[in-house]
Parts: C-alpha cells; sequence; structure tokens
C-alpha cells in the first residue's frame, strides 16, 4: 500500500497538456475561472465544456477522472441546486402546497450549478496534469515578486517540497506504530467513535514525537548542506516557457473572447 | 599545529546551555590531508557534538576549531567551511530534503548558487561515483538505508568538500547497508583523497581506520593506529568500549600464557600467528 501513493489527484501520463509550464497552468486555471464567471447563459457553458474536453482529451484524462473530482462536491451541489430551485422570488411554474418553483428559481439553479462544476472541473485539470512539485515552484516562481513585501514564496514552497517529500516517511510510520501498538492489544477498529479516537493516541503521540525528532534532524542537515534560505540560490529544475505553452494561452484568449462575445450577442440570460 | 592541517580541534569544550557538565572537555587533536580518522565512543561520550562542532552547526564554548585554516567562529566563512567539511548524519531518512533524488544531490549545489549546467555535470558525476546513477529519478522512500545512505554521501560529494564527517552513518543500517556505505567512503578516501573523519560505535569499522580516537565523557582518553588503540583491551574494557574479536581472542590466549602478537586484528593475521606457533 505505501509503495506506491499517487500525492494529490496527480493522473501521471505524458501528454502535451503535462508538459506545460506549470507557471503558465496555474495563469490558465485563473483565466479559466474568470472565464467561468463571465458566462451568461447555457450557450455559454457549452462553449466551456467544449474547451473542458478538448483539454481534457490533448491531457489523456479520462472523463471519468475527470468527474472524480465532484464527488466530495455531490452534497454542496444537491443543496445549491434545491436551495435555489425553491427559494428564488419569481414567475411561478408549478407549485404543491408550500412548495413554488419559478422560472428564476430553475434558471439561477441551474446557473449556479453549472458555475460550481465548471469551477471544479477547471481547477481539477489542473491539479490532475500538474505533480505537487511542478505546482509549488510554479507558485513560488508566480509569487517571487512579492518578495520585494517581504512574501515568503520560496519558504513556502520549501515547506511544501519538504512536506511532499516526508508523507510517505511518515505513513510508514505510522504503519509501523500502529502494528507495534496492535501487537500489545491495542484496538483501532472497534467500539463507537469516542473510543476509536482515544485508541489513536497511543498512535498519534509517538507519531508526533518522532515527527518533531525528524523536522530538528532535518533543519541540521540542511544547515550542513549550507542552506540559508532563497538568497542566491540556483535551481536544479529550470523552468522555459516553450511554444506549447503560447498555444495553450492562444486558446485561453479565444475562449475568453468567444464567451464575451457571446455574452454580449445572445441577450436574455439563460436560454430555457 | 601544522597549517596544512584538514581539521585542527584545539582545546576545544562545549557545554550546552541545560546541561550540568560539558558534553566535551577541553578536546585537542589535528587531522592530516587525506587521512582517513574513526571516533569511538559508547553513547553520550561526546564524539556527535565532536561532529557537529567540526561543520559549525555548533561552536566551540572554549578553544578553537579551525578546517581548511578557517575558524569555525569566523561567521564570514561559514559557507565556506560547510562546504569544505561535508556532513553525513546517522538517520538516512531524515537528511534527505528532495523528492528525487537527483533534486537531493542538487540541493547543497543549489544552495551555493551553482550554476545550472555545472550542477548537472556533478550531480551526474557523484551520483556516478557512488554507483546510484540507475536511481536518478526514484523517490527516496523507495531506497533501502543503504543507498539512501550513499545518496546523501553524493549530496554532500557534489559540493566537492575537502573533508567529509560522518556521524555514526551506518548505526541504522543492516550489514550489508553498512557494507556498501564504508565501502563507498574508503574508496572516495582512497580515490580523491577526501578526509574522512569516521564517528562510529562499530570497533570493526574503526580497525579500518588510519588513526583511532576514543572519546570518553567528553574528553579524549586514547589515540593512536587501530594496532596500537586496540592491544589495550583492559583499557577499552574499563571504558565499556568492545575490542575487535580477535584483539580480544588474542587477549585471552595472552593471559593463558601463548606467546601471541598484540597486534592482531583480523581473522586472517590470527590464523598466520597461530599457525606460526604451532608449526615453528
Amino acid at each position: 500500500m505505501l509503495n506506491n501513493i499517487t500525492l494529490g489527484q496527480y493522473y501521471p501520463v505524458d501528454s502535451p497538456v503535462h508538459r506545460l509550464d506549470p507557471r503558465v497552468k496555474i495563469l490558465l486555471a485563473i483565466a479559466m475561472i474568470v472565464c467561468v464567471f463571465l458566462v451568461g447563459n447555457l450557450l455559454g457553458y457549452g462553449l466551456i465544456l467544449v474547451f473542458v474536453l478538448f483539454a481534457a482529451r490533448l491531457a489523456h484524462v479520462p472523463f471519468r477522472v475527470l468527474m472524480k473530482g465532484l464527488k466530495p462536491l455531490r452534497f454542496i451541489l444537491i443543496l445549491t441546486f434545491l436551495l435555489n430551485l425553491f427559494f428564488t422570488v419569481g414567475e411561478p411554474l408549478w407549485s404543491l402546497g408550500f412548495i413554488h418553483i419559478t422560472r428564476e428559481g430553475l434558471r439561477q439553479s441551474i446557473h449556479y450549478s453549472l458555475r460550481l462544476i465548471f469551477l471544479v472541473v477547471s481547477t481539477s485539470l489542473l491539479t490532475l496534469t500538474t505533480s505537487p512539485i511542478q505546482l509549488s515552484d510554479g507558485m513560488e516562481l508566480l509569487l517571487s515578486p512579492l518578495k520585494i513585501i517581504h512574501f515568503p514564496a520560496h519558504e513556502l514552497a520549501m515547506m511544501m517540497s519538504i512536506a511532499l517529500r516526508f508523507i510517505p516517511t511518515l505513513l510508514e510510520e505510522t504503519d509501523k506504530i500502529m502494528k507495534a501498538q496492535m501487537a500489545r492489544g491495542a484496538d483501532f477498529e472497534s467500539g463507537n467513535l469516542l473510543n476509536r479516537a482515544k485508541a489513536m493516541i497511543p498512535l498519534l503521540v509517538p507519531l508526533f514525537v518522532s515527527a518533531f525528532r525528524r523536522a530538528s534532524d532535518l533543519a541540521m542537515a540542511m544547515e550542513a548542506r549550507c542552506y540559508h534560505g532563497g538568497e542566491n540560490r540556483t535551481r536544479l529544475r529550470v523552468l522555459k516557457l516553450k511554444k506549447g505553452d503560447l498555444y495553450a494561452c492562444l486558446l485561453m484568449a479565444l475562449l475568453i473572447i468567444a464567451v464575451i462575445v457571446e455574452a454580449r450577442l445572445v441577450p436574455g440570460g439563460l436560454i430555457l | 599545529m601544522a597549517l596544512e592541517d584538514r581539521i585542527v580541534v584545539d582545546h576545544v569544550s562545549y557545554q550546552y546551555e541545560d546541561a550540568a557538565d560539558p558534553a566535551l572537555n577541553s578536546v585537542s587533536f589535528q587531522v592530516r590531508p587525506g587521512e582517513f580518522v574513526a571516533i569511538l565512543g559508547h553513547n553520550g561520550s561526546g564524539k556527535s557534538t565532536l561532529a557537529k562542532l567540526i561543520n559549525a552547526l555548533y561552536l566551540p564554548t572554549e578553544g578553537r576549531v579551525l578546517v581548511c585554516g578557517m575558524d569555525t567562529a569566523d561567521e564570514d566563512r561559514l559557507w565556506d567551511i560547510r562546504q569544505q567539511a561535508g556532513m553525513i548524519f546517522q538517520n538516512p531518512d531524515n537528511q534527505l530534503v528532495a523528492t528525487v533524488v537527483e533534486e537531493d544531490v542538487a540541493f547543497g549545489l543549489e544552495n551555493m548558487g551553482v550554476e545550472h549546467d555545472e550542477m548537472v555535470r556533478r550531480i551526474h558525476s557523484a551520483l556516478e561515483t557512488v554507483r546510484m546513477t540507475e536511481y536518478a529519478s526514484s523517490s527516496p522512500h523507495m531506497l533501502s538505508g543503504g543507498q539512501k545512505q550513499r545518496v546523501a554521501i553524493a549530496g554532500v560529494l557534489a559540493m566537492e568538500p575537502n573533508c567529509i564527517i560522518a556521524d555514526e552513518s551506518t548505526a541504522m543500517l543492516d550489514p550489508s547497508g553498512r557494507r556498501e556505505v564504508l565501502d563507498t567512503i574508503r574508496q572516495l578516501n582512497r580515490d580523491k583523497n577526501i578526509t574522512v573523519l569516521w564517528i562510529t560505535h562499530y570497533m570493526e569499522e574503526a580497525a579500518l581506520a588510519d588513526r583511532v580516537l576514543v572519546v570518553s565523557d567528553g574528553r579524549l582518553v586514547m589515540s593512536g593506529t587501530p594496532r596500537e588503540v586496540f592491544r589495550q583491551v583492559d583499557r577499552l574494557r574499563e571504558l565499556h568500549l568492545d575490542t575487535p574479536p580477535m584483539a580480544a581472542l588474542a587477549h585471552t590466549l595472552r593471559q593463558q600464557g601463548l606467546p601471541i602478537s598484540d597486534e592482531i586484528l583480523t581473522v586472517e593475521e590470527m590464523a598466520e600467528e597461530v599457525a606460526r606457533i604451532l608449526c615453528p
């Protein structure tokens, strides 16, 4: 179980989208979010859907995997849909007892649900095609101009990369401690929630103690290898913009223009 | 105290803030270029403290430490000292920083601000030296303990140090991992003339060194070639240290009245000596 953990959502295949510069991908994801908010009607969502499907196809990410990101959101989605459906005042379409469904309610519930779905799907495209380490690299470089106002861009990226490095180590350790405690009769599985939470204490205490020890060891090892923060530091992983990045940006620009033009040309909100 | 000495430890004492007794008490020794020096001592003897003093992770409370002629108390030379005296620690997991082997080797170079192309060249050659090239893009948690330590060695080696200080770097490894790491370090000592300070509590490892220093209760109590040190079996036992098995056997046989030399360390030497006595 511990040998092949994929961290986060990353879908490890090689594709033109995976090869894009992480900085570009982060910016494109932001552009995509803006785009989703610009959309005014169903046709606009259609445009975004075509773009997302095209990008997913290009990234060799199956539709099923892309949709997996929506799963944790299903309750929020249903709630958004229902609340908007029942509690928006306007022209009544259908009513039963105290329940009224209005035209505006139907419109808004579809609108907000689609907006939420596309927000999640388009950011999933970023996390599916960019490894966590590339993401933290991209963030560091994008945020590095903020260093003049003392924003710790390098430190954040370093913390992120160390966290990624130690997740497997700590998982392995958890496994080991769990087995050791089980050998002494600890029971992690039965009992009610409170009992199970209590049973975690003999697991968490040694885990935390060792995590602190590791942190102190690592800090010393880093210092011994001349680590002194982000100043005058060079990088092994150099990010270079390539042609593909340019094409991706052009495509995104095209999408934004199409969405804006479409929203102007087809007035009257949703086509229902 | 000659200028060309790689490491000079001059009447060094070190006291931890919350401790009653000093961890080190007026320790002095010098290490010559290319020398392989083992430091022996049981737990809490102060040998790890000594290692950290040489890499300027700690500064001596009294006395001074010179690395390649640079005083560790000189803050301006701090990064030069740490580049010159690379350090390998005990726990192989807690000294690798990056999620990929080659990036970990790059860590020190990135900190030193080495140019990208030069960095790639040095990483390649360092990984080749420790025979880990095929794992360059593996993730550290997939490697064995011995392999992790070799990656740590490569990380230090890429910084092109004059000395390597290994602080019980084999203590957490299995026998084959210990052999891998020790062989790698000895090869660096032999082929690249890198000065090695090997801190250990394994007698067999110390027996391979050019010189052995024994630390006990923060004091340097014995010093000499492995043969000179290990022949003093009674003294070592007083200090609660083991002796290499053959040295102990020779000592016992000598006590029984056999005229066996007190310079024996290995099984081969013992076999020859016994053969010499039995069939003169």
